[in-house]
């Protein structure tokens, strides 16, 4: 089985946001494999361990992404793919062209990518990816089986849980819940380093700046307004929960 | 300026939700006398349509079909498709939900258009739209506009006013045929398993009771669920509390999980990590109930109460019980 897993660097979910000249700052930031793209590898090197066949991650995204495709592969995965030319970063429209046409160079049976990023957390690339590569997708799985030629997945609906069944070749996004990703081993570490890694171009993929070019523009980056801090309540706890109630009734207005 | 604007109804149990009515309200704003219509899509939900008339759509697409009964990539995106080529709008509305979520960034790759994800705000700068936007969760806004083509935009509860429906404002009912058949559906939905959870959406709700690594046990969820009753809340849980295995990932509320934006959030033994802060800090009012006087919920909580929820939280159910029934 051929399984491609797409994949981004992100910030780690236990930092801050801080703005320099309009931008976040990315100085000094942990930087990990998103964590829904985590599960998508994690899922994607368990499918391999049931079934055999070879894992290609994929990542569109400056050099640093390295990183998170080398502790993929001491994960397991095969064999990396990375897009770091700054021509081809855009937004959801541009990524998804451009790891459309990576993963066209490949051969593939499924297709693992997280269900969102939590940086930019629009959700739109897997999907996009999918429809560009007419194949169908099932989003936001929580658990995920293949077996004779057929893929049953369980998609979190908003709380429900929806079984549904595709065929290969198709597209599978990562919902928290899927699996627990494994910490990669020391061995693993040290064979990562040999396996392949491969870099495209925008020549290569048969693109150019133009067109893939973002539909979207940012504006302004900005931060919510800091919260001023709450007013802690005294007094014995009957009291306490007297004084909130009313507050929340009637200074509130939320009752 | 005149745009067109179609809003594709999002329904939960055969209903229009209100994320939908949010949606109409803002067409109805930025449509500058062009023409707001909304589409509803399933089986058994023309009775809805009269419903999106008051809130503000001139015209309701009306697909039925026992193959739109529950929602597959394939049949609902062929059956937007062909309504946004005849009615070919300026600005398409999904709502930030499942079925959105998911279908949205279908349509826009396949019209080749750019699309604003988890809208909590849009407004008309001088002819172009802006829309306002959470990244990292809500620990920042970006301000964005698409410059040409369709654009498309997923809307986030609770954040833009619904308004009150007009009963006076009708909308003309357009009944569309189902352009497909069931082979071409590449994806099946064989069971939907309903969640034993309060039958409150968690991104829709206007209040949340939130439970995090104090609750200590599955078991200790059962005076949040109480207290949510009481409210109509519903309850959602911290990283903490879903990796300890208290309560299913599907209710975790930050960074990963789902992003909340209610009336009221109470979080319950949650002492606030960064990640759970993301996902929740833009509720409107914050109550944190925590036994560490120094627990980081207290930065961002408007009311805070010190203690032991296991005794503040039965004594609020039952402040509220009395309150409540007055």
């Amino acid at each position: 089985m051929n399984i491609i897993v797409c994949m981004k660097q992100t910030f780690d979910t236990e930092e801050r946001i801080v703005l320099e000249n309009g931008k976040i700052k990315e100085d000094g930031v942990k930087f990990v494999i998103n964590p829904y793209d985590e599960y998508a590898v994690e899922e994607a090197i368990r499918l391999k361990e049931q079934h055999g066949g070879q894992v290609t991650v994929i990542t569109l995204g400056p050099t640093r992404a390295e990183e998170a495709l080398r502790t993929a592969l001491a994960m397991g995965a095969d064999e990396g793919v990375i897009i770091d030319d700054p021509a081809l970063f855009g937004d959801e429209y541009t990524a998804s062209r451009v790891l459309a046409k990576a993963i066209e160079k490949h051969p593939y049976d499924i297709i693992l990518c997280g269900n969102q990023a939590v940086d930019d957390g629009s959700g739109q690339v897997a999907v996009r990816v999918a429809e560009l590569l007419g194949i169908p997708h099932i989003g936001t799985v929580t658990k995920l089986e293949v077996a004779d030629g057929k893929v049953t997945a369980h998609r979190d609906a908003e709380g429900d849980v929806e079984i549904v069944e595709g065929r290969p070749p198709i597209l599978v996004t990562a919902q928290q819940g899927l699996n627990e990703p494994r910490y990669p081993s020391l061995i693993g570490i040290r064979k990562a380093n040999k396996k392949p890694l491969t870099r495209y171009t925008a020549a290569e993929l048969g693109l150019d700046a133009g067109t893939a070019s973002a539909k979207s523009e940012i504006l302004e980056t900005f931060l919510p307004k800091p919260k001023a801090g709450g007013r802690i309540l005294q007094g014995d706890l009957a009291a306490q929960v007297k004084e909130l109630v009313q507050a929340l009734r009637t200074e509130e207005k939320v009752l | 300026m005149a745009r067109k604007l179609l809003v594709i109804a999002d329904l939960r149990n055969g209903r229009v939700r209100n994320v939908t009515h949010e949606a109409l309200a803002a067409a109805r704003r930025l449509a500058g006398g062009g023409e707001v219509a909304a589409a509803l899509v399933g089986d058994g939900v023309a009775g809805q349509a009269e419903g999106l008339g008051a809130h503000g759509a001139d015209k309701v697409y009306v697909v039925e079909g026992a193959e739109l009964a529950q929602y597959t990539p394939d049949a609902y995106s062929a059956v937007v498709e062909r309504l946004i080529r005849s009615a070919d709008p300026d600005v398409v509305f999904f709502a930030h939900s499942a079925v959105g979520r998911d279908l949205a960034p279908k349509l826009a790759a396949r019209f080749g258009a750019g699309q604003v994800s988890d809208v909590v705000d849009v407004a008309d700068d001088g002819g172009e739209l802006v829309f306002t936007r959470p990244i990292y969760a809500g620990k920042a806004f970006t301000r964005v506009k698409i410059p040409e083509g369709k654009v498309f935009a997923t809307i986030r509860p609770n954040n833009l006013p619904a308004g009150e429906p007009d009963s006076g404002h009708t909308a003309v009912v357009e009944t569309v045929p189902v352009p497909l058949s069931g082979e071409a559906l590449r994806t099946v939905v064989k069971d939907v398993v309903q969640k034993a959870t309060s039958g409150v959406d968690l991104t829709e709700a206007k209040i949340i009771v939130s439970g995090g690594r104090g609750v200590k046990s599955a078991e200790g969820f059962k005076p949040l669920y109480e207290l949510a009753e009481v409210l109509g809340a519903a309850v959602g849980a911290s990283r903490a509390a879903c990796d300890a295995g208290y309560c299913d990932y599907s209710m975790q509320i930050g960074q990963t999980g789902k992003v909340v934006t209610p009336d009221l959030y109470i979080a319950c033994g949650i002492s606030g990590a960064i990640q759970h802060l993301a996902g929740m800090s833009n509720s409107k009012v914050i109550v944190a109930i925590n036994k560490d006087p120094e627990a980081p919920i207290f930065k961002v909580a408007n009311y805070g109460i010190v203690g032991d929820l296991f005794e503040v939280v039965p004594m609020l159910t039952e402040e509220l019980k009395k309150v409540l029934a007055e």
